[in-house]
């Protein structure tokens, strides 16, 4: 039988702010265990929760850029529930009128459309500590869990989509235009590494074109974009296969382990969650007027559809390198920084998209910990552009601006001798001498067609480099050979 | 409205309170009856009734974004039942 | 020297007529002597309060005094106090020391006060009869097989029996007004908001608010100084100008518009007290005051509101108690479950317990909107009732229990009768409003209370109303025998 796959995402984002959500306690990653965890966080008996107006200013920017309706009456609830990492016994999120209401996610398809992808709602809410598994044994020898609640209280929006994707590529592109978003509004790191996006994903199958939906299964806390394609795959296959055997789908919490592949029902208590939601009596209703939601507004960076609008329009750049360079902000931001020094913009789309990508990547490095500045890389732009340098050259410049050998890009031309020879009268001389040697090639190729004297003009370029100490411009040799050869 | 010993060993388990077959009849009883008092307001006419989850009618003040808060893992995990390498250990977490 | 009120012992300490270690000293003699008959206390705290009283009167000699600088007094040991154990008269916090101090505890060490101790309370703050303490009961010192009624028991039989002046008390339906009636003291429930209630132990955070408990009503509003205000740690706590309540103590009550609510003037009360409550509201039209009747009509239902909201906030509010990060953890826990389970039956009493799991089920699915959605809009019927009222009148005063101290043992084993003590208090907690309770005759010999009810943020006024009978009346100048 065929299957439709339908998916639907809700996705954890930790927001970039200095302290949690409800306390004045830092939210600085790799902190030692319990040291940026106060009583508040703690949840000592009688302290209190007092909201932080960045996490609320940063969900409205949330709900700005996805084109939703604000909550301008938003309250917290407590969801119940036990577990060790959750220091209160209860969950503050939102339930009933959440900050951000319906709007969309646009993504690009591989065929060139674009796709809609409705946002059902977003929420504030606070994150949990962490449980470390190594090997902690008590005075009985038992095995131990060990709680960092470091993490506890930091702020998150959960965004919850519509079940509107069709396919893993299709999540992956949603997840990834969700990346490029919150990274370019500057409301959270995007370290993925580090958890700062997670997702849970809905999936279900249904027999092809069927309008009702399966039963759902979901995989939670999936915190690559990679993972999360291998773990749709898996579910997908997995509920194929039960599917095809006449079986049925349970609903239920499943966990994805990416290292094997492999995945499995994550409770399997008797007890049934009821989390017993009810309005937070420690907080009151958040309202939110106009004069803050213009505020956010006014705080709105370039969005990356506007920049690779931008990018195209103003910059000439095809639609795939716009595409690739206006989707994360750090990347976007390197490139304009070189562009504003280099001016070749398509010029500069190959390097950064090449060489420079190649190379971080090749070094598991972030844009942040690029050794060459994007001002760098645009002065090597410039020499490019005015022939002072071979792309060849360029390289080895490239090189030793990367190892830190030099910062400058003339200096590094200079002293390793890179400067391209573009004086015609002393590149013509050096044309004569070497034709001198080659009257056979010479007339082999003025026998020849086109197409073929094309080929033979490398048999002259090769002594030519050597002749100019690799120092003559390769397009100026050309054009005189031309000239020599053809009359 | 009774409760039933299944309400009350599921009610219990949620709160994560131990309950013996003793405690379970007694509590059979003592909630009984307590809901019996509650009951009462189902006689209560509340069409057209807003619910009034906090009896002042304001709305939440918002902090500014500052680290207000310095490192005291010495003085909570002074008070702690068990901690080890700055962590409160508790039996293994199994997800 | 201990039947002096604040105000005195205040002017005596300004008058170096005494120093606070002197005062101290005194109090804690006391305490040594005649708490083993009243178990008001559950910790106290010798060396820290001796301390504190050479502070105060070194700040004194330097010019730096408050009216409070010296004072003693103590709280109810539901205030976190830093460095002094805070157990909530619980198992689970027996051994509780927090490194912080709550707001109301940091507000009287900044005035200078000197804390005797901790005292005496229900379980969580639950109960009315100060039977459910880990601790045991206090007694009341009207009668040494009289509760002294619940939860800030310990801190009525403190004041009442002269082991301190004044005492710090919390009032979730009925806490410090019931206490304070039974024991023959003034105690002031403030308007939700009015006090922070950071570091305060929550039972039910919307109903919970901090209050005074002392002998006279200028004490509780020398104490309201101290307590009242804006805290910016406590998101409920409301920011709004704080009068000097003992500024308007003596201002007439001619004019003064009293209602009495029908619903409060029923059968349920013995004609007895009815008879003593009526001859108090005499006395005030004697003061110029005029009387009326008003209506509650939604007064009935007070009680099974509140025995659906208050369990429902409990039960999240005490999820916090899981054996982790502090308080009592069950013996060798075999995995999370059992130390969740045994941890949470072993170290919270009986009643905790009902509350937590009917508060539990009151919020599971299928009986939500039946149970806590239900209450919340009768929660709404009720505090209209009150607006209305206070529309009319100035206050409300009624009897603030149906009877006068019952005897220990008499409704420790039903909750429900238990409960039911609270049915004059506990809808102005639903509704948020001020109420006190000040000593105004006796029946059978014991203490029985007036309540004043008024408008939010009238607490200068009821404070005013109470002061003003109390210049002409001395039942709360009374001491048991």
């Amino acid at each position: 039988m065929q299957w439709d796959v339908v998916i639907g995402l809700e996705i954890h984002v930790q927001l970039a702010t200095k302290t949690k959500i409800f306390s004045g306690s830092s939210t600085a990653y790799g902190a030692e265990p319990n040291t940026q965890a106060n009583a508040v966080d703690l949840a000592m008996p009688g302290t209190l929760p007092v909201p932080n107006e960045q996490a609320f200013r940063y969900a409205v920017m949330f709900g700005l850029a996805i084109d939703a309706d604000i909550g301008r009456r938003s309250v917290f609830e407590r969801k119940n529930y036990f577990y060790p990492d959750l220091p209160k016994g209860y969950q503050t999120t939102q339930l009933e009128q959440p900050i951000v209401g319906p709007g969309h996610v646009d993504i690009d398809l591989p065929d060139g459309s674009t796709k809609s992808i409705r946002i059902h709602h977003a929420h504030l809410e606070e994150d949990a500590g962490k449980s470390l598994h190594e090997a902690f044994f008590d005075e009985h020898g038992q095995g131990m869990s060990g709680i960092d609640l470091n993490r506890a209280g930091t702020p998150l929006i959960e965004v919850v989509t519509e079940p509107d994707m069709r396919s893993a590529e299709e999540a992956v592109a949603f997840a990834k235009k969700l990346h490029s978003l919150v990274t370019s509004l500057g409301i959270c790191d995007g370290d993925m590494s580090q958890g700062s996006m997670r997702f849970d994903v809905n999936i279900s199958l249904k027999p092809k074109g069927q309008e009702e939906f399966g039963t759902r299964t979901e995989t939670k806390n999936l915190n690559s974009f990679r993972f999360m394609e291998q773990a749709i795959a898996h579910e997908v296959e997995r509920q194929m296969d039960i599917l095809e055997d006449g079986g049925e789908i349970v609903q239920e919490t499943r966990l994805y382990n990416g290292d094997r592949d492999e995945s499995r029902s994550m409770r399997t208590k008797e007890e049934a969650n009821d989390y017993r939601y009810f309005p937070c009596p420690d907080l009151l209703p958040v309202e939110i007027d106009d004069s803050f939601i213009e505020d956010c507004r006014s705080r709105l960076p370039e969005l990356p559809d506007a920049r690779k609008a931008r990018f195209k329009e103003q910059l000439g750049l095809n639609d795939y390198d716009a595409g690739l360079l206006s989707g994360d902000a750090k990347l976007a931001a390197f490139f304009e920084e070189t562009t504003a020094r280099g001016k070749d913009a398509k010029l500069a789309a190959n390097w950064i998209l090449g060489e420079f990508s190649a190379r971080l990547n090749a070094e598991d490095k972030s844009i942040a910990d690029s050794p060459i500045s994007g001002t760098q890389l645009g002065d090597l732009i410039v020499r490019i552009a005015d022939d002072s340098v071979s792309s060849a050259g360029a390289k080895k410049v490239f090189e030793a601006l990367w190892t830190g050998e030099n910062d400058n890009v003339d200096a590094i031309i200079d002293a390793k001798g890179l400067k391209q020879v573009s004086d015609t009268g002393a590149l013509e001389k050096l044309v004569d001498e070497v034709l001198a040697g080659m009257p056979d090639q010479i007339q082999q190729y003025q026998e020849a067609d086109d197409k073929k004297r094309k080929k033979l003009m490398g048999g002259f370029m090769g002594p030519l480099m050597k002749a100019s100490k690799g120092q003559g411009n390769p397009k100026l040799f050309t054009e005189i050979l031309k000239k020599k050869l053809e009359g | 409205m009774t409760i039933s010993r299944e309400d009350i060993e599921k009610v219990a388990l949620l709160a994560r309170i131990r309950v013996d077959d003793k405690q379970v009849s007694e509590l059979e009883n003592d909630l009984g009856n307590i809901l019996n008092l509650v009951d009462q307001l189902q006689n209560a006419n509340t069409e057209n009734t807003e619910p009034m989850a906090h009896p002042l009618d304001a709305v939440q003040r918002l902090r500014a974004d500052e680290v207000t808060e310095t490192d005291q893992r010495e003085a909570f995990q002074a008070i702690a039942p068990a901690t080890e390498a700055g962590l409160y250990l508790v039996p293994k977490v199994i997800d | 020297m201990h039947n002096k009120s604040v105000a005195e012992l205040s002017r005596d300490l300004a008058a170096g007529e005494v120093s606070s270690v002197e005062l101290t000293q005194h109090f804690l003699d006391r305490i040594k002597q005649e708490d083993s008959k009243y178990n008001s206390f559950i910790t106290v705290c010798e060396d820290e309060a001796l301390t504190e009283a050479r502070q105060a009167d070194a700040l004194r000699s330097q010019g730096k005094a408050t009216p409070w600088t010296g004072v003693p007094f103590a709280h109810k040991d539901i205030f976190c106090t830093n460095g002094v154990r805070t157990t909530c008269a619980s198992k689970m916090l027996e051994n509780f020391v927090p490194p912080y101090d709550a707001t109301v505890t940091a507000n009287f060490r900044a005035a200078g006060a000197v804390c005797l101790g901790k005292t005496n309370m229900d379980e969580f703050a639950m109960g009315s009869s100060n039977e459910t303490s880990y601790f045991g009961a206090a007694t009341n010192p009207w009668g040494h097989n009289l509760v002294p009624g619940g939860s800030s028991g310990g801190s009525a039989a403190a004041v009442a029996a002269r082991l301190t002046p004044a005492a710090t008390a919390t009032d979730t339906g009925g806490s410090i007004r019931q206490p304070a009636a039974l024991c023959g003291i003034t105690g002031l429930k403030p308007t939700y908001g009015r006090v922070s209630r950071y570091g305060m132990i929550a039972f039910a955070s919307s109903l919970d608010q901090g209050g005074t408990m002392a002998r006279s009503a200028e004490d509780n509003a020398m104490m309201l100084n101290v307590m009242a205000g804006h805290d910016p740690k406590d998101s409920t706590s409301l920011d709004r100008a704080v009068p000097d309540y003992t500024a308007t103590l003596n201002e007439p009550l001619k004019g003064l518009k009293i209602g009495l609510p029908r619903e409060y003037f029923t059968d349920q009360l013995s004609p007895a007290m009815e008879q003593t409550v009526r001859n108090a509201i005499a006395e005030y039209e004697k003061l110029g005051a005029t009387v009326r009747e008003v209506s509650l009509p939604n007064a009935s239902l007070a009680i099974a509101a509140y025995y659906v909201i208050a369990p429902a906030e409990a039960s999240a509010n005490l999820s916090r108690f899981d054996g982790v990060r502090y308080g009592y953890r069950c013996d060798a826990p075999k995995d999370l479950m059992d130390l969740y389970t045994r941890t949470r039956d072993e170290g919270f009493g009986a009643e905790v317990k009902r509350r937590i799991m009917v508060g539990t089920y009151a919020l599971s699915a299928g009986y939500f909107d039946a149970y806590y959605l239900k209450a919340l809009k009768v929660r709404r019927l009720i505090q209209q009732d009150f607006v209305n009222a206070l529309k009319e009148v100035d206050v409300l005063m009624s009897p603030t229990c149906p009877s006068p101290a019952f005897a220990k043992g008499e409704k420790a084993n039903d909750p429900v009768t238990m409960y039911l003590e609270d049915i004059f208090t506990i809808a102005v907690n639903l509704a948020g409003l001020p109420a006190l309770s000040l000593p105004a005759g006796l029946v059978d010999g014991l203490p029985v209370g007036l309540q004043i009810i008024g408008d939010y943020f009238s607490e200068a006024r009821l404070l005013n109303a109470a002061h003003q009978y109390q210049q002409v009346t001395d039942w709360h100048q009374r001491t048991p025998e």
